[in-house]
């Protein structure tokens, strides 16, 4: 294969795992946050007048749920949108020319 | 017209100058000039609240200053039940720094690079919590007193404890890489949380305001108020789990 199809073949599975990485950490944050929230809901629910420790509490879970989901987001952009794809990088290294 | 792909790249590169060979030897000035500017305005403030403050009815600013100053104290308090000099003022400046890091984040994407386009500076990320290098620097200096105290606390029972916890004595060749896993996972995921919510706000930023001016309020409007409650509770996490940190390496549970 010519120089130009290896990097669109290679461009193109880095468009399929950003998409993975976007899509599955959505999921996994989506299924977090909703059990986070139907936790305290129940919480406030048996006792309303705990509700307010009960909200910080539950930001505080939140952004620690957001952790992992967030930086397979910062990865996947960044993968998507970085001028020199590494993994485009790698293969110009090999064909001997610098990527442009 | 710029293309809209060079325009992100534009605003995604740092003003860099370099000492020497490779990427580990060049350093982000715009990081460095915001973060460091940020650090001097916040001691300057706090220092002039310091001076004029008045034990009759406060002004705004010292009222600014003392819910924030209770808002930490109540936080250290709940996790560490001892006495140590320097978990709270830590806590404190950690809090207000990175929040006003992020808070970098929520000027309009072209303001500070434009100005600074003026000068020929052509590159300028003005937000210094989105460049990994200054998380790192933050998280590591946390991993470096974790292990002082750690050491300086506990002294042999820290042996002890990192052979026999969780899995008693016996499995002592388990708990050894749990206990090595679990101090490194402490710097890694407090940099990278930080890094990734800010990274990813700025970069939705950039990519609104690629949009045509009438299509941007309505997502920008959303984004941006959606964002000042995600610089609040990154700042208030990472303070939470440097005080939590610190707590543990003084104490053993």
């Amino acid at each position: 294969m010519d120089l130009a199809s290896i990097v669109g073949v290679v461009q193109g599975y880095t468009a399929v795992a950003v998409g993975l990485l976007l899509g599955l950490a959505s999921l996994g944050t989506a299924i977090g946050f909703g059990v986070l929230g139907g936790k305290f809901l129940e919480g406030v629910a048996r006792q309303p007048e705990l509700s307010p420790m009960l909200m910080v509490r539950m930001f505080i879970v939140a952004g620690l749920v957001d952790a992992f989901a967030v930086i397979s987001i910062a990865m996947g952009l960044f993968l998507l949108f970085a001028s020199k794809n590494p993994l485009v990088g790698a293969v110009m290294a090999a064909a001997g020319q610098t990527s442009s | 017209m710029v293309s809209s792909g060079e325009y992100i790249q534009h605003h995604l590169d740092h003003l860099k100058i370099s000492l020497g060979q490779g990427g580990f030897w060049s350093l982000n000035l715009d990081t460095l000039a915001v973060s460091i500017f940020l650090a001097l305005f916040l001691g300057a403030f706090l220092r002039y609240i310091a001076v004029i403050a008045t034990s009759g009815v406060p002004g705004r600013l010292q009222g600014f200053v003392e819910v924030v100053t209770e808002f930490v104290q109540n936080t250290v308090n709940e996790s560490y039940h001892g006495k140590s000099p320097l978990i709270a003022p830590l806590a404190f400046i950690v809090f207000l720094w990175i929040f006003f890091m992020n808070l970098m984040d929520l000027l309009p994407v072209d303001f500070l690079p434009g100005i600074f386009s003026f000068f020929g500076v052509h590159h300028f990320k003005s937000v210094p919590t989105a460049d990994p290098n200054a998380t790192f620097a933050m998280s590591i200096s946390v991993f470096a007193l974790i292990v002082f105290y750690n050491v300086t606390v506990k002294g042999f029972s820290l042996g002890r404890e990192i052979l026999t916890k969780p899995f008693g004595p016996w499995l002592f060749f388990l708990n050894v890489p749990f206990r090595i896993i679990e101090e490194l996972a402490k710097p890694f995921t407090l940099a990278l949380r930080l890094f990734g919510n800010m990274f990813a706000g700025e970069l939705i930023f950039i990519l609104i305001a690629i949009m045509p001016w009438w299509a941007q309020i309505l997502p920008g409007g959303i984004w941006a108020i959606f964002h000042i409650l995600i610089i609040t509770i990154q700042a208030f996490i990472f303070m939470m789990l440097t005080v939590v940190y610190l707590a543990m390496a003084h104490e053993s549970h």
